[in-house]
């Protein structure tokens, strides 16, 4: 029995039966991430000592009986959740000696459930970017070929959990952060409704835009998880009060009647044919199991890029202020004066993709040009948001790729930005609109993974994930794992 | 639109960014570059429209009861500081 190929379910079962303790899981998966990581970079903090004192504490819990499902489960959590007196980064050199001084509700949550904290993954600086390669950290390797990218922004997350150096990992998700690496890396993940998950101690990029979800080899995992990830919480203003689901209860296998609105747009334009055909097969499977597809259109998706980049930049750069080299953070040697002191602390401790998005969002708010494009983009994404609803009364759930491509080699995409930027046309509707989303794995283009991406209507989580399920219970995409991590 | 070094400079000023030489020729290029792909949108007419504010319909933005929540622990938030001294920030001087 390999511990790293069991899903979450059958780890619980193991630790509730005594057949290993959380003490020898944790170790299991330490040595793990010890023997991988100087190759794939996927964590920027292991914290070997916190995950045996907190595996400790759930095998006191499990011998009194106390445990629940998550007692003594390991998991990474992406460096962009503050936890409390251990380093948190953000993949910056802005955080790189920061420890933060309280915990993220996200890992609060989580600790308090009983998991076992392994390490924090590495990611885009600041969660911007596509291919993790703007981490102050140095790229992360995808476990498919190591000569490639892993998808961004939760690139070390992805890879982590396809590796199978962690059971699950957290995510965080503003223009396809969770989505895009998920699909890269054969691996599923959900970002969940806007406001479902606490955004406090989560590091912000895009407050309008960003949200925590989770990813793991399967959706019943992730279901596991997002039921106690999610819920209200008075100390994020935009969090939203209402009552969470037993995800994991109503993960029913049948899509009979479901109707599958397969958006026109997706398919339209730049899809690569083989990647259309991996998503067309996967519809299949839906087809012989009973569900519908619906033909349906968002005639305005195609316009969701500009609009996430005038939102997300306007946005950051408002956020990222906050890094003045003052309070925290990285603080320039010798400041000639007070202007001297905030120019070169931002200039030193920003890497270049957060520097040219804090110009993008300063630009686009300046007198004169705020109507022209924010106000602008805030009325295109009105639009976006209208089309969607509109397809949700054809449709029970919205189908697409999740990616154009599969995962591509690293310092492949040079200095173009719109290059990168346009890694996430299928993901980025669903932030816009607040919509949740899921990748689940869908087959393999030249040995390397791809994801079919599926989108519900607001708060409808149990919906994905039950979809997601269904086709988990047909196909074994999401059990394969790359044959040096096995 | 076309951007001129001069203009970055300018932004980068307002968002209180040192950038060298180098750094300043790939942004005037990048930043031309991102203002025509986003400029797609002046395309459309958006009249009507009302702009997006929330990406939930019918959200307000909440309030809290202005009641004291946080307790003092400064010693704990200050530790990030790269210099301190009676527990308040030292900058460069300000006033003469």
């Amino acid at each position: 029995m390999s511990l790293h190929t069991l899903s979450i379910a059958e780890l619980a079962s193991g630790l509730q039966q005594k057949q290993f303790s959380a003490t020898e899981l944790a170790r299991h998966f330490i040595a793990r991430g010890e023997a991988h990581n100087g190759l794939l970079n996927a964590y920027i903090t292991l914290t070997p000592e916190r995950a045996l004192a907190d595996a400790a504490l759930a095998d006191a819990r499990l011998a009194r009986g106390e445990g629940g499902v998550l007692t003594g489960i390991p998991l990474a959590q992406k460096d962009i959740f503050c936890t409390d007196g251990i380093r948190t980064t953000c993949a910056s050199r802005m955080l790189d000696g920061f420890v933060a001084p309280y915990d993220a509700t996200v890992v609060e949550r989580l600790a308090a459930a009983g998991t076992v904290l392994l390490g924090k993954t590495n990611m885009d600086e600041f969660a911007m970017g596509s291919s993790n390669e703007t981490s102050y950290y140095g790229p992360v390797r995808n476990p498919w070929d190591t000569a490639r990218v892993p998808g961004g922004s939760s690139g070390g997350s992805a890879a982590v959990v396809a590796a199978r150096l962690a059971p699950v990992a957290t995510g965080t998700d503003t223009g396809g952060s969770i989505r895009q690496p998920a699909a890269l890396t054969g691996i599923s993940g959900i970002k969940p409704t806007y406001g479902r998950v606490s955004r406090y101690g989560m590091i912000a990029f895009a407050s309008s835009l960003d949200q925590a979800g989770i990813m793991a080899p399967s959706a019943e995992d992730c279901a596991l998880l997002l039921e106690v990830m999610s819920g209200f919480d008075p100390r994020d203003s935009t969090s939203v009060d209402v009552p969470v689901p037993a995800y994991s209860k109503q993960l029913t296998p049948s899509v009979q009647g479901l109707r599958i609105g397969v958006v026109r747009e997706f398919f339209e334009g730049g899809l690569d044919a083989a990647n259309a055909a991996l998503v067309k097969a996967a519809l299949q499977v839906y087809v012989d199991q009973g569900a519908v597809l619906v033909d349906v259109s968002c005639p305005n998706m195609g316009l969701s890029v500009p609009t996430y980049y005038v939102v997300a930049p306007a946005e950051c750069s408002s956020n990222l202020s906050r890094f003045d080299g003052v309070r925290f953070g990285h603080r320039c040697e010798q400041p000639k004066d007070l202007m001297d002191l905030y120019k070169r602390s931002r200039g030193e401790g920003f890497g270049a993709e957060v520097k040219r998005r804090i110009m993008t969002g300063t630009y686009l708010l300046s007198a004169g040009y705020y109507d022209a494009y924010y106000l602008k983009a805030q009325q295109v994404r009105q639009l976006i948001s209208r089309e969607f609803a509109a397809a949700f009364t054809q449709a029970d759930v919205l189908v697409g790729p999740t990616s154009p491509t599969p995962a591509f080699p690293l310092g492949n995409q040079g200095d173009d930005p719109i290059t990168m930027y346009l890694n996430d046309i299928y993901t980025i509707g669903a932030n816009l609109a607040g919509l949740p989303a899921m990748s689940i794995p869908c087959g393999f283009l030249q040995g390397l993974p791809l994801g079919l991406q599926l989108i519900g209507p607001h708060f409808t989580e149990s919906r994905l994930l039950a979809t997601a399920h269904a086709y988990q219970q047909a196909t074994d995409w999401h059990r394969r794992v790359p044959a040096a991590y096995v | 639109m076309s951007l001129t070094r001069r203009d970055v400079e300018n932004i980068a000023h307002l968002a209180r960014l040192s950038l060298s030489d180098a750094e300043l020729s790939v942004a005037t290029a990048s930043l031309t570059a991102i203002l025509a792909f986003v400029d797609q949108l002046s395309a459309l007419d958006a009249t009507g429209l009302e702009p997006m504010a929330h990406p939930l319909p019918d959200q307000v933005q909440r309030l809290r009861p202005d009641v004291v929540t946080e307790t003092d622990q400064h010693v704990k938030y200050q530790a990030n500081a790269s210099q301190l001294e009676a527990a308040l920030y030292l900058v460069p001087k300000v006033i003469e």
